[in-house]
């Protein structure tokens, strides 16, 4: 990553469709050259949120600046940015080439500019044989690698991605999932990606900012999301097969331990967030592949023996689930290994590896 | 822990400082000259549409001699209603001068039965087309299609023919039969369209169940076809009152819908025109479909369309 | 073919359509059989099978009449389509621009069409009457030289049908035309403002395009109504002043009823059928091709 100054900066931006708010006072800084995820459920704000640093909607309250200029009241195509849609927005009627240089054509470029221009952005996504086709006559995939040369012709420092790839199969995603990572190298450019795909979010991403009613929930690198998440909402939404939770009770003292049923686990280990304060309700969090069975689990902190309830091979591992504490607890094993239900096993992990949160705010403790 | 404070670090505050003269907000609105402009454009065109029954309206409340001023946009000086009751009474066509009451039952009389009668035969068949499709039904379906854009005046004269030999040429029943004859074509491919969007698993399914052509269809399809059979009920009520040419040829002189009947009322040659009562009676006659439009909605929009978008 | 078990026949369904094959079969093809072959008849009141050939036919385009309604036709046909689309699509993007009150410029825009043709023609013959409508009311207001009686004088009197018929049609064209605008993909209007189109030739270059189907659809619905005109002209202006305004379907029905000659109406309404029939062959040909095409994409 180019740490070499802010790309898009957002200052206390607030937006309301009428009384409705949608957007609470977000701040968020994006680096020269970063690529950021936007991530969360449908609803969340993001593509909203998008959809304001690209200035096709007018926000209520804030400042955006793009490369250090002040954009807030600009005009889309003023703002130093190209923006690639879900629904690949190709002009039906015009072939991929006029496609792509219909804007420029129009913002008065010469005719030898354009044309280097496609013919780079041509190369560099290879649809070079796709050029005299219209839309229709192409492949989803083709269709959003058009989509992206169109962004790629303005020669822009800001890319903005809204959902890009959602309208296609699963194999199609996740080669273009690829193809995105390989030209964010290439160009080196900034990228805002919109999503609500945690896969995309975690592989494509140097900070991913996790949305959830028009704020900004966490704002980190994908591997901190996924094991420090901020509150119960981050924990849950990232991660699959999904975490488990487990409701309880903190008992103060030193070690401070955690008691679920007739369980108690020690969290001597866990790194609080501040001091611990008291007992109080609160739910553990640990996920399925932090946690470790058989031989292995004595030598963990916490260890326990369970019973085997059912077991879902998924190919490359297995996901099993059993009680703890009486509530139902999944890990995950190598494919190789084969238990069956009603097999007792031993299962144990790290509370350093946990995650717990107040059960009243649902944020990290 | 808020977003703010997760993300308002240090920098931020540099640039909040150095740029607290920037843009800020929602951009400022100005009422720019293209929105007077497009406002001004609307509201010519609305006076265009509604001046005709502005004028209309003032003019059936006003007496003779102050029609005969030319006053034609000031409002009725001394309001009368006299004009409406000539109209619905006394209004005269020729000979007779029974206003235009007759002619309002007989629009009565012709409207109901001819749109039950088309309703029920075009879900019959948009129903039979979809699921239940026979050899050469197609075929009678494309004819069926081309029977809605050819011009009237092909088969009103063989259809006379048809009628008088069978006795219905002029009466009642002849001209009910007509106009199921001509709503054929659009509500038949209004049901066909609806039917066809529906998802077959549910016919599929009941054939599994053991459920015929009339039990699937009275019991599955039709209590599931009242959105289209509104829209069906909506365009053949207004089609069929406002219907002036079958009228006039069909129905025979004892059943003239009231569309002929203002006609003749307001283009009859003889007698000094009574602007007053021709205007009140052109108005009775706008107001059952006029009616029906503004209870309807957008109803009523959804029926042109959909009987607009043929195959 | 997955749907052979629908091809069955059943013979409810033949009994639930009998009214439809008697509609299809016994007007739309025997019925206009008959016409065209008494065409070729000399039917008077009453129809013979006393064939003349072309005969009718000659006579037909020797009426001077019957040429005026031709020309008439054409006319009308080609100025209220193209006014109703210009305006009736101005009307769809003016209303398009997120404005107050919508519904109740629709309902006004809109409401003409829910009301018969009769009614239109004597609204509009009302405003244009030469002694109590608009041009009196603008005299009296002072405009003493105001001149409007588009309707009492023959070369203007169709001016007067074309205005009427775009009262009351422009709206049902800005019903589609606007159905058609909301239909096109939002991202599209997006994609063209990071591009840095202006609006009106995102309009022109982008939707316009994009809205084919809408504008067909609309144009279909004009047509169809232009070629049946009837009602109107009969309401407005009966044909005249004199024959200034007859038209085809004006024509036809004269005479076959009034004038009695139904050989020579039938050569008329034949003639009418024509340019639909090779319009339909047109269109059928567009569709069968595209169909074709789609089947080999897909």
């Amino acid at each position: 990553m180019a740490e070499n100054g802010t790309s898009v900066s957002i200052q206390d931006l607030s937006l309301s469709f009428g009384a409705v708010p949608v957007l609470h006072t977000l701040n968020l800084d994006v680096a020269e050259g970063e690529f950021i995820v936007l991530l969360g459920p449908s609803g969340c704000g993001k593509s909203t949120l998008l959809n304001c640093v690209a200035g096709l909607l007018d926000i209520s309250e804030g400042r955006i600046f793009i490369k250090g200029k002040n954009v807030t009241w600009e005009e889309p195509k003023d703002r130093g940015i190209g923006m690639v849609f879900q629904s690949y927005a190709l002009y039906p009627q015009m072939t991929v080439e006029k496609n792509l240089s219909f804007g420029l054509r129009v913002a008065g470029i010469p005719k030898d500019e354009i044309a280097k221009r496609i013919a780079r952005a041509a190369e560099i996504l290879q649809i070079e044989p796709l050029l005299q086709r219209k839309p229709a006559a192409l492949s989803g995939g083709q269709r959003q690698r058009v989509a992206i040369g169109r962004a790629l012709v303005r020669d822009v420092d800001v890319f903005l991605f809204d959902e890009p790839l959602s309208n296609l199969d699963a194999k199609l995603r996740s080669e273009l999932r690829v193809e995105i990572k390989l030209l964010h190298r290439k160009l080196q450019n900034t990228m805002i990606y919109v999503t609500h795909d945690q896969i995309e979010a975690m592989t494509l991403a140097d900070r991913i900012a996790v949305m959830k009613g028009g704020v900004i929930q966490q704002l980190d690198a994908p591997q901190t999301i996924y094991n420090r998440p901020v509150n119960r909402f981050v924990a849950g939404f990232l991660g699959s097969p999904a975490m488990n939770f487990i409701e309880g009770q903190l008992e103060g003292g030193t070690p401070a331990a955690f008691k679920t049923g007739d369980v108690s686990i020690s969290l001597d280990r866990y790194a609080f967030d501040g001091a611990v304060n008291g007992s109080g309700a609160c739910v553990l969090g640990i996920r399925p592949e932090h946690v470790v069975f058989g031989e292995a689990a004595n030598s963990m902190p916490f260890a326990t023996d369970a019973a085997v309830e059912i077991v879902e091979p998924m190919g490359s591992d297995t996901l099993v689930w059993t009680k703890l504490g009486g509530r139902n607890f999944s890990f995950r094993v190598e494919a190789e290994k084969t238990l069956r239900n009603g097999d007792p096993v031993r299962i144990g992990f790290d509370p350093a590896r946990a995650s717990l949160f107040d059960a009243q705010s649902g944020n990290r403790m | 822990m808020t977003a703010a404070q997760i993300t308002a670090t240090q920098p931020i505050q540099n640039a909040l400082d150095q740029a607290a003269a920037g843009p800020y907000g929602a951009k400022p609105r100005h009422v720019s000259a293209g929105r007077i402009g497009l406002y001004a454009f609307l509201i010519v065109a609305a006076l265009f549409f509604l001046i005709p029954v502005y004028i209309m309206i003032v003019t059936s409340l006003k007496g003779m001699p102050e029609i005969r001023l030319g006053h034609l946009f000031n409002l009725p000086g001394e309001p009368t209603f006299q004009p409406w009751l000539d109209a619905w009474l006394h209004a005269c066509t020729g000979r007779d001068c029974n206003g235009l009451s007759p002619g309002f039952y007989n629009s009565v009389k012709i409207t109901l039965p001819s749109v039950a009668i088309s309703i029920i035969c075009a879900s019959i068949n948009g129903y039979a087309l979809t699921f239940w499709p026979y050899k050469g039904a197609n075929l009678l379906f494309g004819l069926l299609v081309f029977g809605a854009f050819v011009p009237y005046q092909v088969v009103i004269y063989p259809l006379i023919i048809g009628l008088s030999s069978v006795g219905l040429f002029a009466t009642l029943p002849g001209i009910i039969i007509v106009h199921t004859i001509f709503g054929m074509p659009i509500l038949t491919l209004l049901f066909r369209n609806f039917y066809a969007a529906l998802p077959v698993e549910l016919f599929k399914a009941a054939r599994v169940d053991g459920a015929g052509f009339w039990r699937i269809f009275f019991h599955i399809m039709l209590p599931m076809s009242v959105p289209i059979t509104v829209v069906a009920i909506i365009l053949q009520v207004t089609g069929i009152w406002n219907d002036f040419l079958f009228g006039v040829v069909f129905a025979g002189r004892s059943n003239w819908p009231m569309t002929v009947q203002l006609n003749n009322i307001v283009n009859t040659t003889t007698g000094v025109r009574e602007y007053n009562v021709n205007m009140a009676a052109t108005i009775l006659t706008a107001a059952v479909p006029l009616l029906i439009y503004f209870i309807s909605g957008r109803w009523f929009v959804r029926g042109i369309a959909a009987g607009a978008v043929k195959g | 073919m997955q749907k052979s078990w629908r091809r069955r026949f059943h013979l409810p369904a033949v009994i639930g359509t009998i009214p439809m094959i008697l509609v299809a079969v016994g007007v739309f093809v025997i019925g206009i059989g008959f016409s065209v072959l008494w065409s070729f008849t000399s039917s008077k009141l009453f129809p013979t099978y006393d064939f003349v050939g072309l005969a009718q036919y000659r006579r037909l385009w020797a009426d001077s009449r019957w040429l005026v309604s031709v020309n008439n036709i054409w006319f009308f046909g080609l100025m209220s389509i193209t006014c109703n689309m210009v305006f009736g699509y101005l009307l769809a993007v003016f209303m398009d621009q997120r404005i107050r009150q919508e519904d109740l410029f629709r309902s006004i825009f809109l409401y003409p069409f829910a009301m018969s043709l009769i009614v239109t023609g004597l609204v509009w013959q009302w405003v244009l009457d030469p002694n109590l409508g608009l041009q009196e009311a603008l005299r009296n207001l002072g405009w003493s030289s105001f001149s409007f009686a588009p309707l009492v004088d023959a070369n203007t009197a169709i001016y007067a049908l074309v205005v009427a018929g775009i009262w009351q049609g422009s709206g049902v064209t800005m019903a589609i035309l606007l159905a058609g605008l909301r239909g096109v993909d939002e991202e599209i209007w997006k994609a063209a403002k990071v591009d840095g189109i202006p609006t009106w030739r995102t309009h022109l270059s982008i939707v316009a395009p994009m809205m084919k189907g809408a504008f067909a659809t609309a144009f279909v619905l004009q047509c169809v109504s232009v070629v049946r005109v009837y009602d109107l002209v009969i309401a407005m202006t009966g044909g005249g002043p004199g024959i200034a305004t007859s038209m085809p379907a004006v024509y036809v029905i004269q005479l076959i009823t009034v004038r009695q000659n139904v050989g020579q109406g039938m050569a008329a309404a034949t003639m009418m059928l024509l340019p639909v029939l090779v319009v339909l062959a047109f269109s059928g040909i567009v569709i069968w091709r595209r169909n074709r095409l789609g089947g080999a994409e897909a």
